[in-house]
C-alpha cells in the first residue's frame, strides 16, 4: 500500500481509459481519414503554387519536399499530442457536478485528466498509425527523414512536451467551466489562435522573420512549429537547446497555472455548493 | 398544403429566435469564433500569395473573391440545416425520433429545418462583404444576370451540401456512432473554399464529380466574375446536386423503414 498504491490506482485509470477509447476507435478512424482530406488539399495548393516556380526554388528555405513534409509531420505531430475531446469532458464534468467525487477520493484530477489524455492518444495514435504510415508512403519520394540519430531523441523529448504543454493549456482553459456556463466558444478561440500562431496552418518561418523571432517567445510554436521544425533539422545547434528550455519553461508554466486555476475554481465551486 | 407547411416553418423559425435571445453572449461570441476563423481562411490566402502571383488562372483576389463565396454559402447551409444534420443521431440514440414519425408531417422537413442557427445569417453577410470588397479590388461590376444566376446556383450548392451530409447523418439509423462521420464532414467545407486549379488528377476527378465539392462554390463564383470555361460547369452542378438529392431521400426512406420495422 501506501506510495505503490498511489501509482498503482493511476494505472487503472489508463486501463479504463483505453478500454473506454477502444469503444470509439472505428469513430477515431474516420477522424483521421477525413483529417487527410484538408492536408491532401493543402499540399496540394502548395505543389501548385511550387509549379509555378523553376525546380530548386525555395520558399523562405523551403523545398517543395520541405514543404510536404512539414505537413505531412503537422499530421504526426497532431495524431500524437491533439486534445480531442478532453476538454469538453473536463468542462461537462465541472458543469454536471461530477467532479464532487473527486474531492472525496484520494484522486488528484489533474493526474486522473492526464492519464485518460494519454490513454486517449494512446488508442488514437495506434488507429491512426496505418493511414498516416499510408499517406506518408505515397509521399516517400518528398519525405525528409533525418540525417542524425540524435534528431530523433530530441524530437521524441520536445514531442513529449509539447503533448503536456498542450494538455495542460487546454486543461487550463476547461477550468473556465467554474466561472462561465459555456466554454466551447472560449475553446473555440483558442484552438483558433493555436492553430494560427502554432504553425498548423503554414510554417511560421515563411512568415516575416521578425514577427516569428517575437512569436517563438509566446508558447504557440511549441504546441505545433517546435517539433515539427526538430525533426525536419530546421532547429538545430544552440537554437534547438534555446527551444528545449523555453519550450520545458512554458510547460512548467502552464503546469503551475492550472493548479492554481484549479485551486481558484474549487474555491468557488464549493461555496456554492455550501 | 403548402402554406401549412410555411406557417409551420415560420412557427420553427420564432422558435429559434426565443431560444437564442436567452443565450445572448454566447449568441454574440460564436459570431466572433466564425469571424476569426474566416479571418485565418483569409490569411492563409494571404500567405499564398506573397509567395506566387497565380494558381493556375487564380489571382489573389479571385481566390479572396472564392474565399468569401465560399464562407456565404457555407454559414447559409449552417443557419438552415447543419445543426439540425447533426443532432439526428441524437435524436436516433434518444428515442426522440418516435414522437418526429408520430406527427403528421412529412418527417424528414421537420427533422431536416427544426432549428435556425440565425448566427449563421449574419456570418455570412460578412462573406458577402468580403465578396464586394474582392470584386472592388478587381475592378469587375457583376450584372444584375450575374448576380442572380450567382444566388441561385449558390441555393444549388447548399442543397448539395445538405444533400451530402444528410445521407452521412442517416447512417446513424444504422451505426450508433455516426456522429464522427458528420463531424468529418467539416473537413469537407476546406476543399470547398479552394480554386479548382489547385488540383489535377484523381484528387480533382474525385472532389468534382464523385464527391462534388470543389463544384459547389467554384461553379457559382466562374459565374459572378465570368470566368466560366464553359456551360457544362452549371449543368453539372444541376444534375450532381439532383442526383445526390435523390440517394439521400432514397437512404432515408431504407432507413426509416429499417428504424420503424425494428422497434416492433
Amino acid at each position: 500500500m501506501g506510495h505503490n498504491f498511489g501509482v498503482h490506482k493511476y494505472w487503472h485509470v489508463i486501463n479504463i481509459g483505453i478500454q473506454n477509447t477502444l469503444v470509439y476507435r472505428v469513430n477515431f478512424f474516420f477522424k483521421s481519414l477525413f483529417g487527410f482530406i484538408p492536408l491532401l488539399a493543402t499540399i496540394s495548393l502548395w505543389r501548385a503554387v511550387f509549379a509555378e516556380k523553376t525546380p530548386g526554388d525555395t520558399i523562405n528555405g523551403y523545398t517543395l519536399a520541405g514543404m510536404i513534409s512539414y505537413y505531412l509531420l503537422v499530421m504526426v505531430v497532431d495524431a500524437l499530442s491533439a486534445v480531442a475531446e478532453d476538454d469538453f469532458q473536463i468542462a461537462g464534468d465541472i458543469r454536471d457536478g461530477k467532479i464532487s467525487q473527486f474531492l472525496l477520493k484520494p484522486i488528484d484530477y489533474l493526474t486522473y485528466r492526464l492519464c485518460l489524455f494519454f490513454s486517449g492518444r494512446l488508442i488514437y495514435t495506434s488507429v491512426a498509425a496505418i493511414p498516416v504510415l499510408a499517406v506518408i508512403f505515397w509521399f516517400r519520394e518528398y519525405f525528409h527523414m533525418p540525417e542524425h540519430g540524435s534528431t530523433l531523441v530530441w524530437f521524441c523529448v520536445s514531442m513529449v512536451m509539447t503533448a503536456l504543454l498542450q494538455f495542460f493549456i487546454s486543461y487550463t482553459m476547461a477550468l473556465l467551466a467554474f466561472w462561465v456556463l459555456e466554454v466551447s466558444t472560449f475553446i473555440f478561440m483558442l484552438f483558433a489562435l493555436e492553430y494560427i500562431a502554432g504553425g498548423h496552418l503554414f510554417p511560421l518561418t515563411i512568415l516575416s522573420k521578425p514577427l516569428y523571432d517575437l512569436l517563438h517567445w509566446t508558447p504557440f510554436p511549441y504546441q505545433m512549429f517546435f517539433p515539427v521544425s526538430v525533426f525536419l533539422e530546421k532547429i538545430t545547434g544552440p537554437d534547438l537547446w534555446k527551444g528545449l528550455i523555453i519550450q520545458f519553461l512554458w510547460v512548467i508554466f502552464f503546469y503551475l497555472l492550472a493548479r492554481w486555476v484549479w485551486k481558484r475554481g474549487i474555491k468557488k465551486y464549493t461555496a456554492v455548493g455550501g | 398544403m403548402i402554406t401549412r407547411y410555411l406557417r409551420l416553418y415560420w412557427a420553427l423559425w420564432k422558435n429559434s429566435v426565443v431560444r437564442e435571445l436567452g443565450f445572448k453572449t454566447n449568441f454574440l461570441l460564436w459570431i466572433v469564433v466564425e469571424m476569426l476563423w474566416f479571418g485565418l481562411q483569409l490569411s492563409f490566402a494571404g500567405v499564398i500569395y506573397m509567395h506566387t502571383d497565380k494558381i493556375g488562372d487564380w489571382t489573389k483576389w479571385h481566390v479572396v473573391l472564392l474565399m468569401g463565396a465560399s464562407h456565404f454559402i457555407q454559414q447559409t447551409f449552417q443557419a438552415f440545416f447543419f445543426t439540425n444534420c447533426t443532432q439526428l443521431s441524437e435524436l436516433i440514440r434518444t428515442g426522440k425520433m418516435d414522437f418526429f414519425l408520430l406527427l403528421p408531417l412529412n418527417t424528414r422537413f421537420l427533422v431536416s429545418l427544426r432549428q435556425v442557427d440565425l448566427g449563421g445569417f449574419v456570418s455570412a453577410l460578412s462573406g458577402g462583404a468580403v465578396m464586394i470588397y474582392a470584386l472592388k479590388q478587381l475592378n469587375y461590376i457583376p450584372s444584375m444576370p450575374q448576380i442572380a444566376g450567382f444566388l441561385m446556383l449558390s441555393a444549388m450548392g447548399i442543397v448539395l451540401h445538405y444533400s451530402l451530409l444528410f445521407l452521412l447523418a442517416s447512417s446513424s439509423f444504422w451505426t450508433v456512432r455516426a456522429q464522427g462521420i458528420v463531424w468529418g464532414y467539416y473537413s469537407m467545407f476546406n476543399i470547398a473554399r479552394l480554386p479548382d486549379a489547385a488540383f489535377r488528377g484523381f484528387f480533382l476527378f474525385f472532389f468534382r464529380f464523385a464527391v462534388p465539392m470543389l463544384i459547389v462554390v467554384n461553379v457559382p463564383v466562374k459565374l459572378l466574375s465570368n470566368r466560366l470555361n464553359s456551360w457544362m460547369e452549371i449543368f453539372w452542378l444541376f444534375v450532381l446536386t439532383t442526383v445526390w438529392f435523390l440517394i439521400s431521400e432514397i437512404f432515408w426512406r431504407i432507413s426509416l423503414r429499417r428504424y420503424t420495422s425494428a422497434s416492433s
